[in-house]
């Protein structure tokens, strides 16, 4: 689905990555653990085109889109949901979900995402600024799934919501791991909704991958002390 | 947004005030009056073209006024030459979009935003005013069109039924022609941001970066837009051709541009009613201080403008509609000034 080779970006002259090297099959959900300014976000940036690649090569589904553009990416298949959810205020929920599926062409894919995530139904006509965080997530989640993605990058999705509907996020992005085969790139700090989701993870430090380790390890104190020193 | 942008409620308003403003006012304003009108009618449309491209699709563009000349220039020297006046109006609105197409490419494609974006557009309308005021003399001259410099084009013929050069519009006729265009660019930019290309367009003037990573190539939709801003202001400055059957290079003067700036901040940004209220407005009290000699009209006109700009910064429209809303005052009126905000 997606290969990564030696890649290398950063802001201006100031290098993060230093030769990330990674592959993912297809339904595959890899996480990615690491401190803060280790390049976590920096690495999703850069998959999405949103920070240029200054060395190494991005192949997704085949295809080289190292140098793509942002746009091209996301019409190619990969979503993504940033820190902070990144939702369009002003629009109505409704008009938010639209956004996400217009790319798409094709039968419409609101109905379904409305059964994923029913607390929209309510919303459809609020907007977008009106949400609270927890529904503001939800909402960014799910426009970006109405694009039908085959791969998703989530930014810490976790971040400032309600246990609860942490627990509603995991369950339907493993549901729709599932049955669409959807692969999945979570950066999180959360351990504990890395474990319930990934297949595997990925440690970064100073811009590159040190360690893979299983979710299950997560469980063994020692690892995740050699690992992250917490 | 809400149910009601969602309906057609507002829109429905807006075209039967529209049309009971375009037949009732002939029959009770005098005929100078009508022709200080045709002429607010004719900038609103330029107004409205502004308010399109920078209040929905959030691009600052100091120089609007140059596809409004682009417009009368392309019209006049067109309709001197081939007589009927048909494909010089198609030419009025095509020409000035290409340019505004061809300009918006280097601009957007280099992704020159903000302030940059403001200070070359102004730029290229003041490089038009010179350039089209050193075109004096008689080698100047496109087919039977002269130049004719600073002095510009007089004896523009008036726009004709198509085809028939002999049956040329009235001034009255140049009246209702003019409010039918405003009604039908009114309606038209109603129907397109309510459309999917309207949404992007919006929700990129929201947020660039998110839009793109949702797919969308944010440099073509800007293009679309400012093209289509381009060629609907270049469809005004035809008309204003034909309403002083003269034109000349004052169209891209820094006055000019900054006018229409001033009427879309007046009326509000983010609305398609605010622009034509702000145009009005600002036209009528410009045209009532200038009757008197009392005190001087610019300085009355200036301390109006920052009292508005200090006082209702969100301009009247947005104002008027904030107010609305919160009485839940009539739901046919309060779409008809919904609005948009530029963040």
């Amino acid at each position: 689905m997606i290969e990564v080779k030696n890649l290398h970006s950063g802001y201006g002259r100031i290098p993060i990555l230093h030769g990330i090297n990674f592959t993912m099959k297809p339904g595959e959900v890899v996480g990615i653990l690491g401190h803060n300014g280790m390049g976590k976000t920096t690495l999703l940036r850069t998959l999405v085109g949103q920070i240029k690649t200054t060395q190494g090569r991005i192949e997704f589904d085949g295809r080289d889109v190292t140098f793509a553009s942002p746009s091209e990416r996301a019409r190619a298949g990969i979503g993504y949901v940033p820190q902070g959810r990144d939702i369009f205020p002003l629009l109505s929920v409704m008009e938010n979900l639209k956004m996400g599926e217009i790319m798409r062409g094709g039968e419409s894919a609101i109905p379904e995402m409305l059964g994923h995530f029913p607390v929209l139904k309510d919303l459809l006509e609020r907007p977008g600024r009106g949400l609270s965080g927890g529904q503001q997530q939800i909402l960014a989640l799910a426009r970006c799934l109405a694009g039908r993605p085959k791969l998703i990058l989530l930014d810490e999705p976790t971040e400032g919501i309600q246990p609860s509907i942490v627990d509603l996020i995991a369950e339907k992005l493993g549901e729709l791991k599932a049955s669409l085969g959807l692969g999945i790139i979570l950066v999180e700090q959360d351990i504990r909704f890395i474990r319930q989701l990934a297949d595997r993870v990925l440690i970064i430090q100073k811009g590159a991958f040190v360690a893979e380790i299983s979710p299950d390890q997560l469980y063994d104190r020692e690892v995740v002390d050699a690992h992250l020193g917490i | 947004m809400t149910a009601n942008w969602q309906g057609n409620g507002g829109l429905v308003a807006a075209t039967v005030l529209g049309l009971v403003l375009l037949l009732a006012l002939p029959q009770i304003v005098d005929p100078v009056m009508m022709i200080e009108l045709t002429s607010y009618v004719i900038m609103a449309i330029l107004a409205l073209s502004l308010g399109l491209i920078w209040g929905y699709g959030g691009i600052l563009c100091f120089g609007q006024s140059a596809f409004f000349g682009i417009g009368a220039y392309a019209y006049a020297i067109a309709v001197i030459n081939f007589g009927d006046s048909t494909i010089p109006l198609l030419l009025s609105i095509i020409v000035p979009g290409l340019f505004a197409a061809l300009l918006g490419y280097f601009l957007f494609y280099a992704r020159i935003t903000d302030v940059y974006f403001g200070v070359i557009t102004l730029t290229v309308t003041l490089i038009l005013y010179k350039v089209m005021g050193a075109t004096s003399g008689s080698q100047y001259v496109i087919g039977a069109a002269p130049l004719g410099g600073y002095n510009g084009i007089p004896a523009v013929p008036p726009l004709n039924f198509p085809g028939r050069p002999e049956l040329a519009l009235s001034f009255d006729g140049l009246f209702y022609l003019s409010g039918v265009t405003l009604l039908a660019v009114y309606v038209g930019l109603r129907l397109m941001l309510k459309s999917r290309f309207g949404q992007v367009v919006v929700a990129i003037r929201e947020n660039e970066r998110r839009a793109e990573l949702l797919g969308y190539d944010a440099r073509f939709y800007k293009l679309a837009t400012f093209a289509i801003g381009g060629a609907i202001a270049g469809l005004a400055g035809c008309l204003f051709a034909n309403w002083g059957m003269f034109i000349s290079p004052d169209v891209f003067g820094l006055a000019q541009s900054a006018q229409v700036i001033i009427w879309v901040i007046v009326g509000g940004t983010g609305t398609l009613l605010g622009p034509i209220v702000g145009c009005f407005a600002i036209q009528w009290i410009a045209t009532k201080l200038g009757a008197q000699q009392l005190l001087n009209a610019n300085l009355v006109l200036g301390t109006i403008l920052i009292g508005f700009v200090l006082l209702v910064p969100k301009g009247v429209v947005p104002t008027i509609g904030d107010a609305l809303r919160r009485l839940k005052f009539c739901p046919y009126v309060a779409p008809l000034v919904e609005q948009r905000r530029v963040p």
